[in-house]
């Protein structure tokens, strides 16, 4: 490859952030600007009888009050679902509810005021009431009969069902094996929780009718999009849309939320520019959350430890209404991911869509993938357990073969490659397991309470092919646009579809294309993230950047070396086969004779000037390309965790963690690393610490980082991350996602350690996160407990 | 009822005419334009909003800016001298110890206070010294490993 690609370059955009100058929502302000606040139900279930705006409107700073009637009144659309499986019921979801509110949190009235204390004062002086209403919150329970309604229109608060799989190869595997090994588990509710708070700021220009928003998105154009056709209802060509820096996403930042049609409404409606920011509370009650599955499952084997059928039942919860994409998180990024790294003959799934009087679920870092992975190791680590065979061997003779790749699956997929067998090698090496397990026998000569978790998982990053995505119940296509713009002096802009957040593409995209063209990265500048610069963009999730978003730009970049080669063959008077591009210094010369040859930069003037350019060829050297995916990239991971569980406080210690990721061609491994290891430390946060608990009642019981157990820098001791590279055939550049893998592995490595420490015990399963209460609990009722 | 406050912000003294309950951060922000302290939270769990207050790591959203009327301030955009990055901003630069640089400013704040206690702090005193502070992204590693290999430079 190049001098870039493959190197750790040092990141663009970090000079910006450690001097404190991040370019966030929240940090926009105009002269004349109004601060605006929203009212939050606090209950989860509510008619709402009465709203008085008036002392809030009376007050000294208020420049306006609304209520949803307004908004409606206003022309506001109903936030639509992006997603819909056959049959799916959706209902309405207004920006601000006029009558009933559907969970707490869901917006009541909105105030304009000079600053955000009197806003903040002036909703406190909002008064409603509310007749409450029956709750229920429940993934599973949503469905019992006679269960509250969320909604009167949909008579079993179900939403969609949906199956996947050889329904028939399953049956024959169960009616066959000669094991079979059960799990009913829940994989918790987990609130993203991205540093910053969502915002969102809009100034309106009454002359021309433009309206600039700014938001925390993770994909401006879909948002503008959804404001223009649905929520809004300004044309597109009249909107500018931006996210700028934005502190973090982790899924949370891709769906169109109320607050985004609000504000843009609130600038119009009173003719001054709005901002409002999220407190914290506000964003743990309102952001989408993510996960919260219950499942009932059984694993099919023969005598011998092979797989061959895997049968799964799951409700999903996806809250009062269906957020942006909910729909896709627990069927096409879900079933699809249950035959794992194993060849599994008989996988079939079915899940229902549940809704509830809670905040939306939709995706959070893994989306449906780190569900299906944790489900499967489970189920592997019962099977070895009740085969006495070791995990990490027991794995070994099922993975799938890595001749066998592509390597098609029941449940839809086709793995582009991979080696899982080396994977778990070198992980088991880099580890030293069997050193590790002769210590866990020491350790538990000794009474103590050691585990060793293994998992191998799988993730499908890089969504997606758009006839595909359509297929299964997109509204949207899932390529990427890449515009390659080479000014007259040989400086290089480089526009993106795809949305950095913390991923660093203003470095990596920037090496991919300084590659291609053979220039200098410092002279070439990656902007994303504002649809007014930008053509258009699917923004960034799923682990799509660097596969569909860098795919484009190397199509772009592949139309400028040809054009470039055209003008530099003219130029020299050769015929063009005569002549090649020096990808390395980027330099057309006369083949054999590299000192005959012009450099990039004079070939970019060329183009420009047009003096003497080949016959027919328009001036100009810049290039769009739209890259559609030809499928989805498998990334692969195997992860070793060692922990310590205290017989006293029953507090687990982490003591090694050790991470063997596949990702495909790496373009930095400092910022590939970045993110596996932050990856890691969420996993381990759903494995120990998080929960996002609501009471029966439905009120949030998590709803502040006092009650969010957030990872803390202690909570780990270190992280040993190493890689092996099975190239993905399906992309130019060989890459596979790496934002999500490290989160989709650590929950199961951690949670299987735990119970490997427990199983002296008897204890087989503890709901997560395992914290030292639950793991107690579940020692008592094992009838151990000291 | 409205009160005066002074204070020297970045080494520049600035008086200031501020409701009771305005909270530092907020007149950092608002009033003085330094928006570099972030807000990630409003229980004063995060650290993002950390700064130095006569030359101790506070976080800015448990001071009321009256309380700290005559004190030194400094924030994230001050912390660098006329010669370029401060070492622990270098050090974060080098060691990839941010992603989406939110909680950045408060971890670099904090990192200040943590060589200052304890020079030659350990990888466990840094995770020890971070108690207060939430990173979302980086897993906490390289953050760890900047403030570390600040501190074995010399700062
Ligand atoms: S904003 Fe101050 S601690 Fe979170
Ligand atoms: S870098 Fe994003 S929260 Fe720390």
């Amino acid at each position: 490859m190049g001098r870039y690609v493959g190197t750790s370059v040092k990141r663009v955009e970090d000079p910006r952030f450690i001097q404190g100058k991040g370019r966030y929502v929240a940090n926009i302000q105009f002269p004349d600007m109004v601060h605006v606040a929203i009212k939050r139900s606090p209950e989860a279930h509510a008619r709402i009888t009465r709203i008085d705006t008036s002392a809030a409107a009376a007050m000294d700073g208020v420049v306006a009050v609304f209520t949803g009637q307004d908004f409606k009144d206003g022309g506001c659309g109903s936030l639509p679902c992006g997603w819909l499986v056959p049959d799916t019921k959706v209902p309405d979801r207004p920006i601000v509810v006029t009558d009933r509110v559907c969970h707490v949190g869901d917006s009541v009235a909105v105030v304009a005021a000079r600053t955000p204390y009197i806003a903040a004062d002036a909703v406190e002086a909002i008064e409603v009431d509310y007749e409450p209403l029956p709750t229920v919150v429940d993934a599973r329970g949503a469905m019992d009969e006679g269960a509250p309604l969320v909604h009167a229109e949909i008579d079993d608060n179900v939403s969609y069902h949906w199956a996947l799989g050889d329904q028939e190869a399953c049956e024959k595997a169960f009616a066959e094996a000669d094991e079979v090994v059960e799990v009913e588990l829940v994989n918790q509710r987990l609130i993203p929780t991205a540093m910053e708070p969502r915002a969102a700021a809009a100034q309106w220009d009454a002359a021309s009718e433009e309206m600039t928003v700014w938001t925390t998105s993770q994909n401006p154009h879909p948002i503008r999009l959804l404001l223009s056709a649905f929520t809004l209802g300004i044309p597109e060509s009249k909107l500018r849309v931006i996210s700028p820096d934005v502190g973090g996403g982790f899924g949370s930042k891709i769906f169109h939320y109320p607050e985004e049609v609000i504000v843009p409404w609130v600038a119009r409606e009173i003719g001054r520019p709005a901002r409002w920011v999220a407190t914290r509370t506000e964003s743990q009650m309102t952001d989408s959350q993510g996960r919260d599955h219950v499942t009932v499952a059984r694993l099919a084997m023969t005598s011998d430890g092979t797989f061959t059928g895997l049968d799964v039942e799951t409700w999903a919860n996806q809250g009062a209404y269906l957020s942006t994409f909910a729909p896709l998180i627990p069927t096409a990024l879900y079933i699809t991911l249950l035959s794992g790294n194993y060849k599994m003959p008989g996988v079939f799934g079915k899940v229902h869509g549940t809704l509830t009087n809670t905040v939306p679920v939709d995706a959070y870092r893994g989306a449906g993938r780190p569900e299906a992975a944790y489900l499967v190791e489970r189920l592997v680590d019962l099977a070895a357990t009740r085969l006495g065979r070791d995990p990490l061997e027991l794995r070994r003779h099922n993975a799938i073969p890595k001749d066998d790749f592509p390597y098609q699956t029941p449940v839809a997929f086709l793995y582009d490659s991979g080696d899982y067998d080396r994977l778990m090698a070198t992980a088991a090496d880099n580890a030293d397991y069997a050193g590790m397990r002769a210590a866990q026998a020491e350790a538990r000569a000794e009474g103590e309470l050691r585990g060793v978790g293994v998992v191998c998982c799988i993730e499908a990053s890089g969504p997606a092919p758009s006839a595909v995505a359509g297929s299964l119940g997109s509204a949207v296509g899932f390529w990427e646009s890449g515009e390659v713009r080479v000014h007259p002096t040989g400086q290089v802009s480089v526009f993106t579809g795809s949305h950095a957040h913390g991923q660093g593409h203003e470095t990596t995209l920037a090496q991919v294309v300084a590659d291609e063209l053979g220039v200098p990265i410092e002279s070439v500048e990656v902007v994303h993230g504002d649809t007014g610069r930008v053509n258009f963009g699917m923004g960034t999730y799923g682990s799509r950047s660097a596969c569909v978003g860098g795919s484009a730009l190397v199509r772009s970049a592949e139309k400028v070396r040809a054009k470039v080669l055209e003008i530099g063959a003219h130029l020299l008077e050769a015929a063009e086969e005569d002549v090649v591009y020096d990808r390395e210094t980027g330099r057309v010369h006369v083949k054999g004779s590299p000192e005959s040859g012009k450099d990039f930069g004079e070939l970019a003037f060329a183009a420009y000037t047009a003096h003497n350019l080949p016959e027919g060829m328009e001036p100009g050297l810049n290039f769009v390309s739209f890259y559609d995916p030809a499928n989805f990239t498998f990334p692969a991971s195997s992860h070793i965790c060692e922990v310590e569980v205290c017989p006293d406080t029953w507090e687990v210690r982490i003591l090694r963690y050790v991470a063997v990721d596949d990702v495909g061609k790496v373009i930095n491994p400092m910022i590939v690393e970045g993110q596996i290891q932050g990856g890691i430390v969420q996993g381990v946060g759903q494995a120990l610490t998080e929960i996002g608990s609501y009471s029966d009642d439905g009120q949030l019981l998590s709803g502040s980082l006092l009650e969010y157990a957030v990872p803390r820098a202690d909570l780990l001791p270190g992280i040993e991350v190493d890689r092996i590279e099975t190239p993905s055939p399906h992309n130019p550049l060989g890459v596979k996602g790496a934002g999500e893998m490290g989160t989709i592995a650590a929950t199961p490595a951690v949670a299987n350690a735990v119970l490997d420490a427990l199983a002296p015990l008897g204890v087989t399963h503890i709901e997560l996160p395992l914290t030292p209460e639950r793991i107690w609990r579940a020692v008592q009722a094992a009838g151990n407990g000291a | 009822m409205r009160h005066r406050v002074c204070l020297t912000v970045n080494g520049k003294a600035e008086e200031f005419d501020v409701e009771p309950r305005l909270l530092l951060c907020h007149l950092l922000r608002a009033y003085v334009g330094l928006t570099g302290t972030n807000i990630g939270c409003d229980t004063s769990q995060c650290g993002s909003c950390t700064v130095l207050m006569d030359g101790k790591a506070v976080k800015s959203c448990t001071v009321l800016a009256v309380q700290a009327d005559g004190c030194e301030v400094t924030t994230i955009e001050g912390l660098a001298g006329a010669d370029g990055l401060h070492p622990i901003q270098q050090s974060f630069w080098d060691n990839h110890g941010l992603q989406c640089g939110f909680c950045t400013p408060g971890m670099i704040m904090t990192a200040v206070e943590i060589l200052d206690r304890s020079p030659g702090a350990t990888d466990a005193d840094v995770r020890h010294g971070l108690e207060g502070n939430i990173c979302r992204c980086t897993g906490y590693e390289n953050i760890v490993k900047s403030i570390v290999a600040a501190g074995a430079r010399g700062n």
